[in-house]
């Protein structure tokens, strides 16, 4: 029950911020996939890089459990490409098209039918799938720094400062 | 056209982005809970299906490892509805809009055109989410920020899917 408790306030929390920042909607999703309005890439970012840093320096006293999936080159792949070109048409997002219906935009409503609808038919296809796809290019729990083979706060300060640079070059073209 | 769109009370994308990494870090550390959405999707197809099917949902192994039940990934993405319309009632930026500013201007203020693309985009996320075996929250945030290969893999193609079918969506016209 704690739980459940727990998702919901998490959750409330981050739809609000998702809101005030305004990267919900349609026009900001599509915006982005356009090069017309990064919004939402900079929202994803912030989020990314202070995440990072805190879990990370947490992990390192054994404070938080780290809970990544593993590598299946087929399916990152193709089902990344697919999740893309329904984004492209939906132009929301599983976690974020509940916060469009939050602040009026019901056309979300149509998406959230269509993803249950779509989960319905994957599992469906499941036994299938596994039958031909999944599985394919398994390379099981890999970090980039494992990849690379480097401490993993070289990769971290590569990474914040490749995303600042953006952040600027974003803010010098007006993005 | 207007595109100025009122934004007033708007907040950074980097405020509230960097804020959620805040909340993400925050749920790690109590509850161990990582943000993701797409899974509750497949909970809620199994929930429904359970009333018109509830011996097939009860077949199917895909609704076996993951059990139509409320858990805290649930109760978050129904949150992040809440959150945000709290936060759009209270800022007044809430408002009832069946068909998106940017797709109006191209497609027309038709909401059934808009709602049969909208629910298709919907199939073919989610199929294409269960695929990749996260969406932008679980591979996008969460992966990244454990710095895992398969966030990465994953996050690249969401945009290159994403980038396609802008793309394709807006063919043709001015810009």
């Amino acid at each position: 029950m704690d739980m459940l408790i727990f998702g919901l306030l998490t959750g409330m929390l981050f739809g609000f911020l998702l809101q005030r920042a305004r990267v919900v909607r349609y026009d900001k999703q599509i915006a982005a996939l356009r090069f017309q309005d990064m919004t939402i890439v900079k929202f994803m970012m912030s989020a990314i890089i202070v995440g990072m840093v805190g879990i990370h320096f947490f992990d390192v006293f054994g404070l938080v459990q780290l809970l990544y999936k593993p590598v299946v080159i087929g399916e990152n792949i193709a089902g990344g490409m697919i999740f893309g070109l329904g984004w492209g048409l939906l132009g929301y997002c599983p976690g974020t098209q509940g916060g469009a219906l939050g602040e009026g935009r019901w056309d979300a409503i149509w998406g959230i039918m269509g993803m249950i609808v779509g989960a319905g038919l994957y599992a469906e296809t499941y036994s299938f799938l596994k039958q031909n796809i999944i599985g394919w290019g398994n390379y099981g729990y890999l970090t980039i720094p494992q990849l690379i083979g480097v401490n993993r706060w070289i990769v971290i300060i590569v990474f914040i400062a490749g995303v600042l640079a953006l952040f600027r070059w974003f803010e010098k073209k007006g993005l | 056209m207007d595109v100025q769109n009122k934004d007033d009370g708007a907040w950074s994308p980097y405020i509230a982005g960097g804020l959620s990494g805040l909340v993400i870090i925050c749920s790690v550390l109590w509850v161990g809970q990582f943000f993701g959405a797409s899974t509750s999707f497949v909970r809620s197809a199994g929930m429904l299906g359970k009333v018109f099917e509830p011996e097939r949902v009860a077949q199917l192994e895909y609704f076996i490892r993951y059990l139509p039940q409320f858990d805290w990934q649930l109760l978050f993405v129904v949150g992040i509805f809440l959150g945000s319309f709290i936060s759009a009632v209270w800022s007044g930026s809430f408002k009832l809009q069946g068909v998106p500013d940017m797709w109006a201007e191209r497609f027309g203020s038709n909401p059934a055109k808009r709602g049969i693309v909208a629910f298709f985009g919907g199939i073919i996320a989610m199929y294409g989410a269960r695929l990749a075996d996260g969406c932008p929250s679980g591979h996008g945030l969460s992966g990244m920020i454990q710095l895992a290969v398969s966030g990465l893999i994953a996050m690249i193609f969401f945009f290159v899917g994403g980038i396609i079918m802008a793309r394709i969506v807006y063919s043709g016209g001015k810009k």
